[in-house]
């Protein structure tokens, strides 16, 4: 019985990478900023992840990021390494990263792994098409708080 | 063992697949039951033997299909103890049931200021069509508060209803914990203080003898679907009276019995509310399930959930780090057990599992608001049926710990 159950767990290990767990134990930038320019809350109504992102954009920069959230350890560790590699980042930069991690989530081609860096480690999600959701939460959130960010008003 | 497991297995043919290369242990039957071959069968039946639109046919074809039709009915009416087929009513699912009801009969009987009595364990479908048909009628919502044992905090019955409250509807059995409600004592009561009485039976009539006269329900929904029948057919029951005072819920054909470019009449019940087509063949099918699930007998279908639950409850209970919910006696809940570990979400051990061929539900079940009055976002959910063994459960159990234990590292 236990061999059979670790020939399962072989499978799984695509899907639940030691840094996808490193992150949902030991989470980054997980918390509130001082003083966020913008945030947004981003829901998963089909398992209910939570992930709420706030920003701090100067300079044409993403000066600070942090998350508060709650769900599966993919939903989580994605907000946590997108943190890490965002922080500190320019627009421009976050932007086109944003758009890789998406690509690299629909199953594209057109992905630049030089750039995605540790991200890669979610690429084992696509072969769960249900999970995928759940990774790319915590970025769509970030775009959308970015665009409240950089909004008159704002 | 209270029924022939063994012989039941064998009629569901779902059950010999593998997923990952394990046998199928499927435990998600609070969401969808497995069909037996002879449902299978009932569907291929119609569409080979006596494909035809019903009711108004002079052709054989039209005639055989409308008398199991409604001989499908009459399979309903006797399964759940209706007076007359006049009060079963065919929609597409429970939910649509409860929208017919909350449009027909509460737009018309719930007014400013009235109040809408329901429970904090609502499914959705037994949320949103009261919330909207408060938002319209500028009515309140008022819910019954759930303890932390999943039973419902009545503090005296008397005291439940207030002077504006016109209908008060809850679940017979909770889908996310499993509790059974006391929805005789209260429908008694409600009926006492002249206040309408909806039971969303969609975890009711598939797993408990149901008498919707006993119970003194106006009006009773559940699905097809979670029932050993085809997707896409559900059931309200109503009592005739209200029936007939209400207005029709959709328009078309089949529902009228006069039409002129003036305007047009109804037509008697049941059919007042079936515009349209109906789902013919799934209905039909329906009756077949309900043919296989009265052959086995509810009393025994219940027993045989109750012996399963209890060997669930004490497996997974005895689990480190577990949390379980609804009520610990097995006598007052349904084949659902809920569950959390410390640290590990829902849908990370919905995932493990899977590669076990152990198919379970993970995540607000369609009651967020509940499982934010227990602070969590919701819960790992085993549901049980007829075909479920207590082997089942032990590689649930099994798959559970090696889950446990894939996380450790």
């Amino acid at each position: 019985m236990q061999d059979e159950y670790r020939r399962q767990e072989s499978e799984l290990d695509d899907l639940y990478r030691d840094i996808i767990i490193d992150h949902y134990r030991n989470p980054r930038h997980k918390g509130h900023l001082d003083a966020p320019t913008a945030s947004h809350e981003g829901l998963n109504p089909l398992c209910g992840d939570e992930v709420t992102v706030e920003v701090l954009v100067k300079d044409g920069a993403l000066a600070e990021v942090a998350y508060t959230g709650s769900g599966c350890s993919i939903s989580q560790s994605s907000a946590s390494m997108m943190t890490e590699a965002t922080a500190g980042k320019t627009l421009s930069d976050v932007k086109s990263l944003i758009e890789n991690f998406t690509a690299l989530m629909r199953g594209s081609e057109e992905i630049d792994p030089d750039a995605l860096g540790d991200l890669e480690a979610m690429s084992g999600v696509r072969k769960f098409p249900v999970r995928i959701k759940c990774a790319t939460l915590a970025w769509h959130t970030l775009d959308e708080a970015l665009k409240g960010a950089s909004s008159p008003g704002k | 063992m209270t029924l022939d497991v063994s012989a039941i297995r064998a009629d569901f043919p779902i059950l010999n697949r593998q997923v990952h290369g394990k046998p199928l242990v499927y435990l998600d039957n609070a969401a969808t039951s497995q069909k037996p071959r002879q449902v299978i069968k009932a569907l291929t039946d119609y569409y080979e033997n006596y494909n035809a639109n019903i009711h108004r046919a002079v052709h054989t074809l039209g005639e055989e299909a409308t008398a199991a039709y409604e001989e499908a009915r009459e399979k309903v009416r006797a399964f759940i103890n209706a007076p007359s087929t006049e009060s079963v009513v065919f929609t597409r699912n429970t939910t649509e049931a409860i929208n017919l009801v909350a449009y027909s009969w509460g737009r018309a009987n719930i007014h400013e200021g009235d109040e809408i009595l329901l429970t904090q364990m609502e499914h959705h479908s037994n949320l949103i069509p009261w919330q909207e048909l408060a938002r319209e009628k500028g009515a309140t919502v008022r819910y019954i508060p759930v303890a932390a044992d999943g039973t419902l905090e009545l503090n005296g019955l008397e005291n439940l209803f207030d002077v504006r409250t016109r209908v008060m509807a809850l679940p017979h059995v909770s889908n996310s914990l499993g509790t059974i409600n006391p929805v005789e004592k209260l429908a008694s009561e409600a009926r006492r203080q002249g206040v309408t009485v909806l039971i969303d039976g969609a975890q009711g009539a598939p797993h408990l003898p149901v008498d919707v006269q006993a119970i003194g329900a106006d009006f009773y929904a559940f699905s097809s679907h979670k029932m050993l029948g085809p997707t896409g057919v559900g059931v309200l029951y109503g009592r005739k009276e209200l029936l007939e005072e209400m207005d029709p819920f959709l328009g078309g054909g089949e529902m009228i019995r006069k039409v002129t470019y003036e305007g047009a009449t109804w037509n008697d019940l049941p059919w007042k509310f079936e515009a349209g087509t109906p789902n013919i063949a799934d209905v039909i099918a329906f009756g077949a399930a309900i043919d296989y699930l009265t052959g086995l007998g509810m009393q025994n279908v219940r027993e045989h959930e109750v012996e399963i639950t209890s060997y669930a409850i004490e497996r997974l209970g005895g689990m480190g780090g577990i949390t379980m919910y609804g009520p610990p006696n097995p006598d007052e809940r349904g084949g659902v057990v809920s569950f959390n570990f410390d640290d590990l979400h829902p849908h990370d051990i919905g995932q493990v599992l899977d590669q076990y061929g152990v198919a379970i539900r993970s995540g607000h079940h369609c009651t967020q608001p509940l499982w934010r009055h227990y602070g969590v976002s919701g819960s790992a959910r085993a549901s049980f049926y007829v075909y479920n063994t207590r082997e089942e459960v032990d590689v649930l159990a099994d798959a559970l710990q090696a889950a446990l234990d894939y996380f450790k590292r």
